[in-house]
């Protein structure tokens, strides 16, 4: 037993230095930018680049976007398979593994070559309908979690006594769907969104195929051209990160316990 | 993924009682949605690419493509340096993420340690692509922190011993930082499972240690750890912001060379360009579905 205890203590301790040494050395790396002393000045300089907030702005709205896609999506069919089709939830859920079995490179090669300016469906013809197909493209790399998130919320509440309590008080089906079965599911969809967020916010492969001006390739190119601009990114990003997931700990934390099977 | 399992298991939930005509056409519409955009987004592109691989530049059928991925020097050696990170990533990151969820379900460390380590594995793992390759860069870069006090204290500099960030170890060192806490975070549930009862069951029947995880312990919980370790494979087969970051185009690996072909065709043939993608989804279907099909394996045991 006490082996087995040093044991452990070691597998934590190499872990953590594993873990703990590239933040520390990327954040002390950040702060060399003035010669010969510690400065933040490389934070100022990627904060005041125009590009940074064009491109971080860009990504937020897509994020959001692919948030609201994803929703609508996700919402009601688990809501329907649970309460209606249990028959295709095998299908359903094999779908929604599809985009973590496909590399997303292969996903949107395959965009590129079905959605080009010569097919039937013109989408890379435009800005505006390139940024629905980066959306679009965005929801399938997030609906493995989306979808998951939402099923596991979906189940920790009767679905099926709400539904018929609402529709005994002469409640139609879009009020059942958002205004009883959503507010229920609030917490899974925010924990959805949050890693949505989290998984879209530094994509680089799909915006990058699909040419949009998004925080991804924008860290590619500045990664490419600067020296100390890059570390203090990767902070931001590890910033970014951590918020999302400490948001996810902090909706679900009411909820963990019934979700618990 | 840990309801997986139990979902499949749950696929037959207790028919509708009130099945009226129109209520299940409701159902159909409001799941139809999904299933518009599974055919538009996921299922179309990629039969598109699947059915190009076995075309020619006149739309025939033909077997070139797939034949050339293995005779092109160029395509099978993307491949192979491809899998070889994939598999030194994912078998190292499989055993010592193993060998840190192992350390604090049953290590017997402090209770608080636990809940940091998923919540900081929940943050690694997703930390990835291109603000990864910067850590890195600032850490074990030419001029990175580790790399200069290194120097400083020891007069050693690791990129002497031919060690270099830009090239297989590297990026496999790099890969680890998302492939770990992945293990750690897929595999704590199947270390939950193991029951208290079959480790006292064994001590009492007088078998040591040792023979507890080599005779009821492993048996029960390998299928979870080569499923994972499968998972981790696919999961790096198929990254690509990572590497690009880090090495540019420099290490030619699958998917930075079909990176530079959808930009730019640089095998001068678009159909091999699609055999090309159509070879990493055979591989990462491949070591997917051996991960859902052995996960299916041991979630029987954690109920």
């Amino acid at each position: 037993m006490k082996q087995q205890k040093i044991g452990s203590w070691i597998a934590i301790i190499i872990g953590t230095l594993y873990f703990v040494v590239p933040l520390i050395g990327t954040f002390e790396f950040s702060l060399r930018m003035r010669r010969g002393e510690y400065s933040f000045d490389a934070y100022r300089v990627v904060f005041a680049d125009p590009r940074f907030q064009a491109t971080f702005g860009y990504s937020t709205l897509m994020a959001l976007l692919t948030i609201a896609v994803g929703v609508l999506i996700v919402v009601p069919t688990s809501y329907w398979i649970q309460l209606r089709l249990p028959k295709l939830r095998p299908l359903v859920e094999f779908i929604t593994l599809m985009p973590l079995v496909i590399p997303a490179i292969v996903i949107v090669f395959g965009y590129l070559r079905l959605y080009n300016t010569s097919s039937i469906l013109p989408l890379t013809g435009s800005a505006h309908s390139t940024d629905l197909l980066l959306v679009f493209s965005y929801v399938a790399l997030a609906l493995p979690y989306m979808y998951r998130a939402v099923d596991t919320g979906m189940r920790a509440i009767d679905v099926r006594v709400l539904t018929e309590a609402a529709e005994n008080l002469g409640a139609r089906w879009p009020t059942i769907l958002f205004r009883v079965i959503l507010p229920n599911v609030r917490a899974a969809i925010l924990s959805g969104a949050f890693l949505t967020f989290a998984t879209v916010i530094g994509e680089f492969t799909m915006a990058s195929l699909l040419n949009r001006p998004a925080f991804g390739p924008y860290l590619q190119l500045i990664g490419a051209n600067r020296a100390y601009e890059p570390a203090a990114l990767a902070v931001i990003a590890f910033l970014v990160t951590w918020a999302c997931m400490g948001l996810i700990n902090v909706v679900g934390h009411g909820k963990q316990i019934k979700a618990a099977p | 993924m840990a309801q997986e399992g139990q979902a499949l298991s749950q696929a037959s939930a207790p028919p509708a009682r009130t099945v009226q005509l129109g209520q299940n056409a409701w159902a159909w519409i409001g799941v139809s949605p999904f299933f518009i955009f599974a055919l538009m987004f996921l299922i179309l592109p990629t039969l598109y690419l699947v059915i190009g691989a076995f075309q020619d530049a006149q739309g025939n059928f033909t077997l070139v493509n797939v034949a050339q991925l293995f005779t092109q020097a160029s395509i099978r050696s993307a491949y192979w340096i491809s899998i070889k990170i994939s598999v030194a990533s994912a078998v190292i990151g499989g055993l010592f993420g193993f060998a840190l969820a192992y350390a604090a379900v049953i290590g017997g460390l402090p209770q608080w340690l636990r809940p940091t380590l998923m919540t900081f594995s929940g943050v690694a793992s997703q930390f990835a692509g291109v603000p990864l390759a910067f850590a890195f860069l600032a850490t074990l870069g030419r001029t990175g922190l580790v790399t200069t006090l290194l120097v400083m204290l020891f007069d050693f500099n690791i990129y002497s011993t031919g060690f270099n960030l830009l090239s297989f170890w590297g990026l496999t060192l790099t890969y680890l930082y998302f492939q770990i806490p992945l293990m750690i975070l897929i595999i704590t549930p199947a270390l939950d499972g193991l029951r208290r009862e079959w480790r006292e069951a064994s001590e009492i029947l007088g078998a040591s240690y040792w023979q507890y995880w080599r005779y009821v312990a492993l048996p029960i919980l390998w299928p979870a750890i080569v499923g994972t370790t499968l998972l981790l494979f696919a999961n790096s087969f198929g990254a690509i912001a990572t590497a690009y970051a880090l090495t540019g185009s420099s290490l030619n690996i699958v998917t930075i060379l079909l990176y530079a072909q959808i930009r730019g065709d640089v095998l001068h043939d678009q159909n091999l360009g699609y055999a090309l993608a159509l070879g990493m989804i055979v591989i990462t279907g491949l070591s997917n579905g051996a991960y859902i099909w052995l996960r299916a394996r041991s979630d029987r045991w954690q109920r």
